[in-house]
């Protein structure tokens, strides 16, 4: 992190075409919706929330919650930007810890 | 302290509490309503009834680190660390925007869970010593549900527990500890979230 601020001026000069860039979602990349280890959610109600709210089965969303607890996140959807958003919106309204992002391998 | 729900036959689920109980769960739920705050103001008496419906909620996230907790950013969580200083203004300025239009509605949701439970709690009749039974629908075990979850992520931000080490940590904290007495709610808290849950689940 110490190189970030001397790096700062030489950023900020870049041309805008090259900004711009950043800013193109790339169409075909789909997004995923990742859920976060957390030590204060309980495995069950982990494991609840994600039957519940996708209509996983008790096998599949508990394999999802062992990841999530063993690898610290799990992808537990996938699909357009705007259903990803709808899904993270949904997992905080659980308290789970939940982000998206494209799906760049 | 027994501490856990039962299935109710037909659904929904009981517990019985005493008056400690009822009243360490009302004051942290009443507390849990003042950090979240009272939200968008309705539109006054003549104001613009839609002025509510387009209301845009904050684009930054709080400062508190509870409420960080309970209302997290949508973008740019562990494991995907922006590259660039380009990358991370995007996914900041992204997780702003979702912010403005998800906040609010977050915020009603757990005032709302808060609400009922706090609501179920003053129907109680405390009988003397024994304290009460207290029966729950379906609909109401959600909303318990979610405000138990909801002051166990509070309780567990305010006593710093970042990983499953800090958690175990808990389980042996010395009686003369000043943050037993949160531990031990929290715990407690656990355990009727840990049951209800059973309850609920399809």
């Amino acid at each position: 992190m110490g190189q970030v601020s001397s790096a700062a001026p030489v950023e900020i000069t870049r041309p805008d075409a090259e900004e711009e860039t950043f800013a193109v979602p790339e169409p075909d990349v789909p997004w995923i919706t990742l859920v976060h280890n957390d030590p204060v959610n309980l495995m069950s109600y982990v494991t609840y929330v994600f039957q519940t709210y996708f209509g996983y089965s008790k096998d599949k969303a508990t394999k999802l919650m062992m990841d999530v607890h063993h690898k610290g996140r799990a992808v537990v959807s996938s699909g357009s930007r705007e259903e990803m958003e709808r899904d993270v919106q949904a997992m905080h309204g659980y308290g789970l810890w939940a982000t998206l992002q494209q799906d760049r391998k | 302290m027994p501490g856990h729900f039962e299935p109710i036959p037909g659904g929904g689920a009981a517990v019985a509490l005493d008056e400690v109980e009822i009243s360490i769960i009302r004051s942290l739920a009443v507390q849990l309503l003042e950090l979240i705050g009272p939200g968008e103001e309705p539109a006054g008496e003549d104001g613009d009834l839609f002025a509510e419906l387009f209301a845009e909620g904050p684009s930054e996230p709080p400062a508190d680190p509870v409420l960080k907790r309970l209302l997290p950013d949508a973008y740019g969580g562990p494991g995907s660390e922006p590259s660039s200083l380009e990358k991370a203004d995007e996914l900041r300025a992204y997780s702003a925007e979702f912010r403005r239009f998800t906040e609010n509605d977050l915020r009603a949701r757990k005032r709302d869970d808060a609400l009922a439970v706090i609501r179920s709690l003053d129907a109680l009749t405390v009988a003397g010593e024994g304290g009460a039974v207290l029966e729950l629908s379906a609909e109401e075990s959600r909303s318990w549900l979610g405000a138990l979850n909801d002051l166990r992520l509070a309780i567990g931000a305010r006593l710093d527990v970042a990983d499953e080490e800090d958690a175990d940590l808990l389980y042996r904290l010395p009686d003369s500890d000043p943050r037993k007495p949160m531990v031990m709610a929290y715990l407690w808290l656990g355990g009727l979230q840990e049951t209800l849950v059973e309850t609920l689940m399809p």
